[in-house]
């Protein structure tokens, strides 16, 4: 329709596209599109990142990728990431929501309780874990003294180092989500709710019926963010294990920082770089196609 | 008066040359040293280099040993590159040397160098150019704390082959102390034992042959028998509860507290141990011994070779020429004898190790004086990718997820496939 009326001569239209299109083309050209570009480049090269790539080696990198044990590890800790967000994490984040929309004393502090862990930095919230979690001198010991057991190291196992990690991933970002929540609620039309209310229908048909569907479109948004965010996950892993031991707790990122950028194996880091961009980008176009279409 | 005059004319152009001076800028150099007793003598070295150079300023920039490993690559392209970098030579420089981001010294220390360690000085020499001047060397093997040794009933004197090592860490866990302190989140402290053991076992011979891709490479069998003989120690579950979370720096605060009897140690832990202890105080002196990585029997290593560092200062493409007289300046005798006197390293400076301080740094500077086969670490010699696959892959033998054999080959395949 747009396109209809921009060729039978909306000159109005035309004008604005001209003025304000081309500065956010050519940055989003020079600093996304040209390094991704780029990174496909590179990733066929053995490179260690000096001087210019010159040694081609074809697809070589991404066989050696998906051949690497530690990237198979890194990926399957990502899903499981995005499992944890969405069957813990958003669940949590959605009763919280219905609790504390409701005017009540101390709502508004606790709102702001839950929100803060979103606040602090994320290598601020890992090294605080990374004390808590101490197996010497951590909050966690500490409790296990109090019943006068022996703290386990948990970020020392690689048992216990990823669901260590889970844990604070939940703790930081569920105060984001309750909060997308609340703000959906409060811009809920009440008269429903008291429609439904006078119909006789029981709090959790409430809840069940009303409630929660008129909160899709913010919970498709924020299993979204959930998603990205949990592919994109590095700066918690980084201060709390940088993805030890024995490579168990790595997420793709922090994979490819580690093997790639550590390692001078910029040819190798730009294939796992590829990698998951192919998997952000097929995700945010198909979840945007066939999840989110009718926004 | 004609004493005069020729005074004048010196006085004249010594104004010209530090007017010429004086026009002129910054070397920036950026070291690693975590121990703040040490960077106070180097800052002092660094304003006394400046208060006989004027118009020349020396700044100082810290970086994280681990940090600095990772950063370095993006580091050294930048156009604000330091002019002087911290270095354990081996692959990891000859990588910066391929890429071009050092600065060719040959001509500037002609005579210099002589002053230095040959040795040490052929560490940073590549193709016959050399590209960095080395400031001290280290060697590798156990810290021990008498105290607690002696509660087991160990004699520290007596540990000198690896049984005597497993016999001591199984006297010590029977008397409930920790055996052996290690930062394996770090991975680099524990790949000194499959190395140091693999030194033992064949010597210079047999890590030679395996760059050579001789024998099986790092599949032969000197290097799956180093495997088995750290594992023997592995399986008595020697070290910290939770080793693989610590961090290097935590480990060494670990022995320097007195909770753990030993630790893998590089010489200079010689003062980390008391920065990174509790108290700040440490293993005192006359508690504190060195055992050499111990021998194994029937192996083809000598008992006089040592494993440890070589370190110094690249510098770096387009440094101003001041940089390299500053390093010169740093590894000059007086600063080397100075650093020696408060046993901060062991100096490359010929004849300065007459400055150290205590006993047991002497008996460190003796023992690679003494040694015929000083090998650098692995981790650096081998390359960035090559080296840090040696200490994920050893880190993970003592994790207990790798065995003797996929250790081997792990790092074999590293090797082969390059870069």
């Amino acid at each position: 329709m747009n396109a209809l009326r921009l060729r039978t001569g909306d000159s109005g239209k035309l004008t604005t596209l001209v003025l304000f299109l081309p500065p956010a083309l050519v940055l989003f050209s020079l600093f996304v599109i040209l390094p991704v570009g780029e990174a496909a480049w590179y990733s066929g090269f053995n490179w260690n990142g000096f001087g210019k790539p010159t040694n081609w080696i074809g697809l070589d990198n991404y066989r050696f990728v998906f051949a690497n044990k530690a990237f198979a590890t890194a990926f399957r800790n990502n899903l499981l990431i995005i499992a944890v967000s969405l069957l813990v994490q958003l669940p949590l984040a959605l009763a919280l929501a219905i609790i504390l929309t409701d005017r009540f004393r101390g709502a508004v502090a606790l709102r702001l309780v839950f929100f803060l862990p979103y606040i602090l930095a994320e290598i601020a919230t890992g090294l605080i874990f990374s004390f808590v979690y101490d197996g010497d001198y951590g909050l966690l010991a500490a409790i296990y003294r109090l019943f006068g057991a022996e703290a386990p190291h948990l970020l020392a196992s690689s048992s216990t180092a990823f669901p260590a990690i889970l844990l604070v991933v939940v703790w930081k970002y569920f105060g984001f989500h309750m909060m997308l929540f609340i703000a959906a609620l409060q811009g809920m039309d009440r008269s429903m709710v008291e429609a439904a209310k006078i119909d006789g229908a029981s709090r959790w048909q409430l809840l069940r019926y009303v409630v929660i569907p008129t909160l899709y479109p913010t919970i498709r948004l924020s299993v979204f963010f959930a998603i990205v965010g949990s592919l994109q996950l590095f700066d918690l892993v980084m201060p709390l294990t940088r993805g030890g031991p024995a490579d168990s707790s790595h997420t793709m990122v922090s994979f490819l920082y580690n093997f790639g950028v550590t390692r001078m194996r910029v040819g190798f880091g730009s294939a796992v770089g590829v990698i998951l961009f192919v998997i952000c980008i097929t995700f945010a176009f198909g979840y945007k196609r066939w999840i989110m279409r009718d926004e | 008066m004609e004493h005069m005059f020729r005074t004048m004319v010196v006085a004249a152009a010594l104004a010209l040359s530090t007017g010429l001076a004086a026009a002129q800028a910054t070397v920036r150099w950026l070291h690693i040293e975590a121990n703040p007793a040490q960077v106070k003598i180097w800052e002092e070295v660094a304003r006394d280099f400046e208060a006989k150079n004027p118009g020349v300023k020396v700044e100082m920039q810290y970086l994280e040993n681990e940090a600095y490993k990772a950063k370095a690559p993006t580091l050294l392209q930048s156009r604000d590159r330091p002019h002087i970098i911290y270095s354990w030579a081996g692959g990891v420089l000859k990588a910066q040397v391929e890429a071009g981001v050092l600065e060719d010294i040959t001509v500037q220390v002609a005579g210099f160098k002589d002053t230095l360690s040959p040795s040490a000085v052929a560490a940073f020499t590549i193709g016959g150019k050399i590209y960095g001047l080395p400031h001290t060397v280290s060697q590798v093997g156990f810290m021990a704390n008498k105290e607690l040794l002696a509660k087991a009933g160990v004699d520290a004197a007596k540990v000198l082959n690896w049984d005597d090592l497993l016999d001591a860490v199984r006297k010590l866990k029977a008397s409930g102390i920790t055996p052996i302190a290690v930062g394996g989140a770090d991975k680099w402290p524990v790949h000194f034992y499959w190395t140091g053991l693999a030194g033992r076992i064949g010597g210079k011979a047999a890590f030679d042959a395996a760059l050579k891709g001789d024998g099986g490479g790092f599949e032969g069998e000197v290097f799956q028998k180093s495997g088995e003989l750290f594992k023997q120690l592995v399986d008595l579950q020697p070290f910290q509860n939770g080793f693989l979370g610590f961090k290097s720096q935590q480990a060494i605060g670990h022995f320097g507290d007195g909770k753990a009897a030993m630790i893998l140690a590089i010489s200079s832990f010689y003062h980390t141990q008391k920065v990174f202890a509790a108290d700040k105080v440490g293993i005192s002196d006359d508690k504190l011994a060195w055992i050499n990585i111990p021998v194994v029997a029937g192996g083809k290593g000598e008992a006089t070779d040592t494993l440890g560092g070589v370190n110094g200062w690249l510098i770096t493409k387009g440094a101003p020429k001041e940089a390299v007289d500053f390093v010169k300046h740093f590894i000059s005798p007086d600063v080397q004898k100075r650093l020696a006197g408060g046993n901060y390293l062991i100096p490359t400076v010929k004849g300065a190790e007459t400055g150290l301080g205590s006993p047991f740094m002497r008996n460190i500077a003796q023992n690679i004086a003494a040694s015929k086969y000083h090998q650098n670490f692995w981790d650096q010699d081998l390359g960035p990718s090559v080296g840090r696959v040696v200490n994920d892959a050893t880190a993970e033998l003592a994790g207990g997820t790798m065995t003797p054999r996929q250790v081997a080959k792990a790092i074999q395949d590293a090797f082969k496939q390059g870069n």
